[in-house]
């Protein structure tokens, strides 16, 4: 986490505002957790809340009458519940992106919202984990899934790609949560050492685990926490290429394909990318954190954005194609005509146009840097992300080999209720959050600052520091000297 | 530079506390210290300073070897999981492979892969708490209002007393004549 110097040459700027002391970003960020919540936070809390009862109705009912409360029936059996999974995991993929992969590019202007996406994950991939929690019918025996002594003495197939994917989608969430955790510490101290009432430093102090900023430390923890962004990156990828490998290993037209890996790693960036900026449009603007958050990371993730897209929509055209040059009708017969002429045509054009469409926008740096363009693209990003899983699943169920078997689906108000439910499960979590928890990560960010250069800050002999700098540039010394 | 300022006599000395207002103070202190021959010493900073490794001649962090033990327990732990789940006490023979049987070992990548990870994981946070001896709520630096500064915008170095070189009046000249903003020594009671 060295200091970060802009290179004007690339058109860099600072990513805190220049004349920003280490004080001010304590401030700032401590800040929101000490005072009253604003006006605005109150307003979403309920919203939020009322969806998390929304949820516990639905579900209670779910349990009590059996899965035939939601819309899933032949031939479609993998609905609503399945789209909301892979819709969730996806989301929870950009903050580990930016967390883990962006670290080890060394880009620094992560530092603005990686702990917000890092919440963001750990929150969606609960939400992600309920629906196969509460699709299996029999909830009560849902421990059948883990590798655990049973009733009937039989262990999991290990050959099936759904316990990989518990396997996945379980590594996933715990490894997210200790990353999240351990990135906290530091900043969980200084919420410690600001405290105003007892139960706060208690709390804090309890969660901090007596972190007293010790060099000796922050050795250990940079070690562990640039192995944990290592092997969070495999992971991350690992994760929805499992999730694709749920549809791709079966024989259904517009699941059998070997595209699926790396097409669904980068559609579950390209919507976390959209929900991380969704959320931080709003935290930003309810927090007036704007010191910290600038433009230039809302334009660098518009970028990011643009680039996702592209790959996607590579990917949109690459499974055309392929339908076509196999030359096997049901390929092509499933992709040229059922996805954008068949029953739900609707929703593949609610696919192709948020998703393929609408971020090219971002091509002009008008549109880029414009707020209220951001926000309403992100949000419908979101929506054409949700479409592309259920035309992946439902349009690909609904007509399969056999004309005599094809059927029409139709979501229940259950299966509404349900997914309504888990945003609000989302969003109340991200609230607290937000109320409790320094958003930005205090020590990181000051670590990219120019007063954080012990080298060439407040020195009796700048031209030695700056000596300094040069040779480590230049591979002279090594870095950090370890 | 202020006064140097000590707490009313309790007890013995515990450490010797000094504060700095800058990254570069403290990193030219560390070096001093470092020179003096201290050993049971710290430096304390709201972030980790770029260059304080070598200033305070630390050798390479060991966190690593404990990331590669989880990571290896987790891969064969796996691997005789699956094997033995699967190939041994309830055997499942699937496309005329029992598992377990070498054709099976493509299907059992995932699921090792992602053990490995997993315990790494463990490795890395626990192993990093292990040697940083976390939790720990008590420490005499915690004795010192400045202290609070350490998690703000303020720098320390904390000598302690176990040292064998410390000596408290010469300790605390060393510390004083860096660029030290204040120097304070904490004690504690009487054991």
């Amino acid at each position: 986490m060295a200091y970060w110097k802009p290179l004007p040459e690339l058109d860099e700027a600072a990513l805190v505002q220049p004349g920003s002391s280490f004080r001010d970003v304590t401030e700032d960020v401590a800040r929101v957790t000490e005072t009253p919540a604003p006006r605005g936070w109150w307003i979403c809390f309920s919203i939020a809340l009322f969806f998390v009862g929304v949820f516990l109705v639905c579900v209670s009912y779910l349990f009590w009458r059996g899965v035939g409360v939601w819309g899933n029936s032949a031939p479609v059996f993998w609905a609503w519940d399945i789209t909301n999974f892979v819709w969730w995991v996806g989301i929870g993929h950009a903050g580990t992106l930016i967390s883990a992969i962006l670290f080890i590019f060394r880009q620094k202007w992560r530092t603005a919202i990686n702990r917000f996406a890092e919440a963001m994950t750990i929150f969606a991939v609960i939400c992600a984990l309920i629906f196969p929690g509460i699709h299996v019918g029999r909830v009560w025996v849902v421990y059948w899934m883990f590798p655990l002594p049973n009733q009937m003495s039989i262990w999991p197939n290990f050959k099936s790609p759904l316990i990989w994917d518990l396997f996945a989608v379980g590594t996933y969430f715990t490894v997210s949560l200790l990353f999240w955790y351990v990135g906290l510490i530091p900043d969980l101290a200084t919420l410690r050492d600001r405290s105003i009432t007892r139960t706060r430093q208690k709390v804090y102090g309890a969660l901090a685990m007596g972190w007293r900023g010790s060099h000796r430390h922050w050795q250990n923890y940079e070690r562990a926490y640039l192995i944990l962004a290592g092997i969070s990156t495999p992971l991350v990828l690992s994760v929805h290429s499992v999730v694709s490998m749920d549809f791709a290993t079966s024989v259904i037209p517009g699941w059998h394909t070997t595209i699926f890996p790396p097409y669904f790693v980068a559609g579950a960036v390209f919507s976390g990318f959209a929900m991380v900026e969704t959320v931080l449009l709003i935290a930003r603007s309810i927090f007036k954190l704007h010191r910290v958050v600038l433009m230039r990371h809302l334009e660098l993730m518009n970028k990011f954005l643009l680039l996702t897209s592209l790959l996607v929509g590579y990917a949109y055209s690459m499974e055309f194609f392929t339908a076509w040059y196999s030359g096997n009708r049901y390929e092509m017969a499933h992709f040229l005509h059922n996805r954008p002429t068949g029953p739900f045509w609707w929703a593949w054009v609610w696919m192709v146009v948020p998703n393929c469409v609408l971020p090219q926008l971002y091509w002009f740096k008008r549109m880029r840097t414009s707020i209220p363009v951001m926000f309403v693209v992100s949000i419908f990003i979101n929506i054409g992300m949700w479409f592309e899983r259920f035309v992946i699943i439902v349009s690909s169920l609904n007509r399969d080999f056999l004309p005599s078997s094809w059927g029409y689906y139709r979501p229940t108000i259950i299966d509404v209720g349900t997914f309504l439910g888990t945003l609000g499960i989302f969003f109340t979590c991200f609230l607290l959050f937000m109320r409790w928890l320094p958003m930005v990560a205090m020590a990181e960010v000051k670590g990219t600052m120019e007063q954080a250069d012990a080298h060439g800050h407040g020195g009796d002999d700048p031209a030695h520091g700056a000596g300094e700098a040069a040779a480590v540039e230049g591979g002279l010394l090594p870095e950090g000297a370890e | 530079m202020e006064a140097k300022a000590r707490t009313a006599p309790k007890g013995v000395p515990a450490v010797v506390l000094a504060e700095f207002e800058s990254a570069h103070d403290v990193l030219h202190a560390a070096e001093r210290v470092r020179d003096a021959g201290y050993k049971a010493w710290d430096a304390h900073t709201p972030f980790p300073i770029h260059g304080m490794d070598r200033a305070m001649g630390l050798t390479d962090s060991k966190v690593g070897w404990i990331v590669i033990c989880g990571a290896l327990t987790g891969l064969t732990g796996a691997f005789v999981m699956m094997h033995w789940m699967n190939g041994v006490d309830y055997p499942i023979i699937v496309g005329d492979k029992p598992g377990g049987a070498p054709g099976t070992i493509p299907s059992m990548v995932p699921i090792m892969f992602e053990l490995t990870v997993l315990l790494s994981a463990f490795g890395a946070v626990f192993g990093m708490l292990h040697l940083n001896r976390l939790p720990r709520h008590h420490h005499p630096v915690f004795e010192s209002e400045r202290f609070r500064g350490a998690s703000d915008d303020r720098f320390f170095i904390s000598i302690e007393a176990s040292d064998p070189k410390f000596d408290l009046d010469k300790t605390v000249a060393l510390l004083e004549g860096t660029h030290a903003a204040h120097v304070e020594v904490i004690e504690e009671e009487e054991p």
